[in-house]
């Protein structure tokens, strides 16, 4: 990706998180559509104000849990049956109650990685730089008591002095243009 | 809500929303933050700390020296020996492993209860889930005679063509114990990924902004993320809440699966489950108290937080006395011989004095004092407690695995069971080791999860009007 350059957005600061589902609601219904909260913790009502209603998570989970499942099952029959097959006082070799127990452990190890790691993924993480982090109260408040609203320049609506007067009109406690 | 009905005189409820509190009063999102932030980034480590350290970290070298000569020795160095082939390795596996389990109770199964009280100890007690793993772990490891050879438990292809036998229990175990580790470690640090991002923003030092800025993955609290964040969470607390349950289960059924008398039993599941949170909840409140004590926590644990867990400890370990009362009951029911002989052996043979050191320190004394809310929010008498209940849960696994093996059918073939300086430097020197690692994790790592902190605060609530000019 070449590197960008010029605004990535506009940073509007509020000091309760009230007032940042009001204003994300507000531009959201003026049309707004490139936009994001920063919290400190989990706000659901951010998210329901910004239209975040679904995720993969689930899906990657699933996916993952039941690959882990196929994946020791098939591992267990192949080496009890095929490769090592060890006679125990005549007991069928596909003796697959015994497999169940390590088959449901590798379901929730890989259902679990997955969980995590596909989180990670799709929240594009681990990042090594952010523009974000460029604006001065960003990294004193949205990890520690501040809530944040950002306008993005790639939104089509996006024009730095109306979005800049827009904002205002919500009363936060600083507007500031953030460079990438 | 069924809150209206509690009664306001009530201290614990707060009148302003009429629920129980669980925070201490007057508390804001940077008072917290400030709060736990600041014991990790202090440059100035308490001197006690490393006294403590200092103490941990000593007792760890005995478990080094321990641990070397029974690898250049040999496992003769223990008491192991038929008819005991499985001694202190075995209780201190069972023993730490169970420990762990209240870690990820509170961690997975509570929050699945939406139990926004277990905010304020979830952290610390996944970071002792992990270290009494590790603690666990390690075992079985030397226990198996030649360490080195440990990899062979594993399918993995060999030159020597050989495949793990898939339908004994021991190999479940290896399964069982690897998931329950890996997830584990990977709950506890999702779960501290959105703080590590608070100490990379609040770190003054060039070198705490690089390490917990590389530790925190980037994470910049946005709520797309925070909501796929909280559905991860979710999944792998529904994920570790069976987990848990077949962790201490595929571990009993090592015992259950076996034909001796004592071991084969059914009821082992569910009761080593149980035993398992019993003794895990003490391990928390050991931890807890003095820690709260000494980082000046009250406001964050509070006495509701030990009321809590008392109450917990107080079911499981009826749970517990359900299983050893079955155990009883089968032994004559059965009207199997051995299974006779076997508990009067354990109750009144040479070593009768560990099943009633057990009943003493799991049923008589917890289980009567525990109804008592004046004695479960006194935090003096709790720590004690815990300390009773640990040693309880540990002559627990002592008299299963040694009262029932000594004895077995043949009169021919009885022993005894001694325990070697080894056995004690081993599994004291473990000891030591879970208190150095979990010195490290209180020095250095947020023992307390900011995030889910911010969320029980009053300042999260939404209110529908403006509010912009009230804060004022």
């Amino acid at each position: 990706m070449p590197p960008r350059e010029g605004t990535y957005g506009l940073l509007a600061e509020f000091d309760n998180p009230s007032d940042l589902v009001r204003a994300t609601k507000q531009a959201r219904h003026d049309g707004w559509r490139r936009m994001e909260c920063y919290t400190p913790y989990p706000v659901e009502e951010a998210a329901e104000a910004l239209n975040f209603h679904r995720n993969k998570v689930p899906l990657i989970t699933l996916i993952g849990g039941l690959m882990g499942l196929a994946a020791m099952f098939s591992l267990e029959t192949w080496i009890s049956v095929l490769a090592y097959p060890l006679n125990i006082a005549g007991r069928p070799t596909y003796s697959w109650p015994a497999f169940v127990v390590p088959a449901y452990e590798w379901t929730i190890l890989w259902a679990g990685l997955s969980a995590c790691f596909g989180m990670l993924a799709l929240n594009g993480l681990p990042a090594l730089y952010h523009p974000l982090f460029n604006a001065p109260n960003f990294r004193d408040g949205a990890t520690t008591d501040k809530f944040f609203l950002c306008l993005e320049a790639m939104d089509p609506k996006f024009d730095l002095i109306e979005a800049k007067a827009y904002l205002e009109s919500f009363q936060p406690a600083s507007v500031v243009e953030v460079q990438y | 809500m069924a809150t209206s009905e509690v009664k306001t005189t009530d201290p614990g409820v707060d009148p302003a929303t009429g629920e129980f509190r669980v925070l201490g009063q007057g508390q804001t999102f940077r008072s917290v933050t400030e709060k736990i932030a600041g014991i990790v980034l202090t440059p100035h480590t308490p001197l006690g700390w490393f006294a403590l350290f200092g103490i941990g970290g000593a007792v760890a070298t005995m478990l080094l020296v321990a641990v070397v000569w029974l690898f250049l020795v040999g496992v003769g160095i223990w008491a192991i020996t038929q008819p005991v082939a499985w001694g202190f390795a075995i209780i201190n596996f069972v023993w730490w492993i169970g420990i762990g389990h209240a870690g990820t109770l509170i961690s997975a199964i509570l929050l699945l209860f939406k139990q926004g009280w277990r905010n304020s100890i979830n952290r610390f007690a996944e970071a002792m889930t992990i270290f009494a793993v590790v603690c666990a772990g390690m075992f079985p490891l030397i226990h198996v005679g030649r360490p080195w050879l440990g990899y062979w438990l594993l399918p993995i292809p060999l030159t020597m063509n050989i495949w793990p036998q898939f339908r004994s229990p021991l190999l479940w175990d290896v399964f069982a114990v690897s998931t329950y580790a890996t997830i584990s470690v990977v709950f506890w640090y999702m779960g501290m990924i959105p703080d590590f991002g608070t100490l990379r923003d609040r770190s003054t030092s060039k070198i705490g902004q690089y390490i917990y800025g590389m530790l925190s993955v980037g994470w910049r609290g946005s709520t797309r993320h925070w909501m796929r964040y909280e559905t991860a969470s979710l999944l792998l607390a529904g994920l570790a809440t069976p987990l848990v349950l077949s962790v201490h289960t595929v571990i009993s059924f090592d015992f259950a699966v076996a034909v001796l008398p004592g071991w084969h039993t059914t009821i082992f599941p569910p009761y080593f489950v149980a035993g398992a949170i019993y003794s895990g909840f003490a391990m928390v409140l050991t931890l807890a108290i003095p820690l709260r004590k000494f980082y000046h926590l009250e406001g964050l644990v509070t006495e509701r937080h030990i009321d809590n867990m008392g109450k917990v400890m107080l079911a499981t370990g009826f749970i517990v006395a359900y299983g050893y009362g079955m155990e009883v009951f089968m032994a004559w029911y059965s009207a199997s011989h051995w299974e006779a002989f076997m508990m009067w052996n354990r109750m009144f043979g040479p070593m009768g004095w560990s099943y009633w050191v057990l009943v003493t320190c799991n049923l008589a004394i917890p289980l009567t004092t525990l109804w008592s809310r004046k004695l479960r929010t006194n935090v003096v008498f709790m720590f004690l407690l815990s300390l009773v209940v640990n040693t309880g849960m540990w002559f627990e696994r002592f008299v299963i695995v040694v009262t029932s093996l000594y004895r077995d059918f043949l009169p021919s073939s009885w022993g005894t069971y001694r325990a070697t300086k080894w056995d004690y430097m081993t599994y004291v020197g473990t000891l030591g080791l879970f208190t150095a690692l979990f010195l490290l994790f209180v020095r250095f790592l947020p023992m307390i999860p900011m995030n889910e902190i911010r969320m029980m605060l009053p300042g999260a609530k939404i209110t529908p009007k403006a509010t912009a000019k009230a804060g004022d």
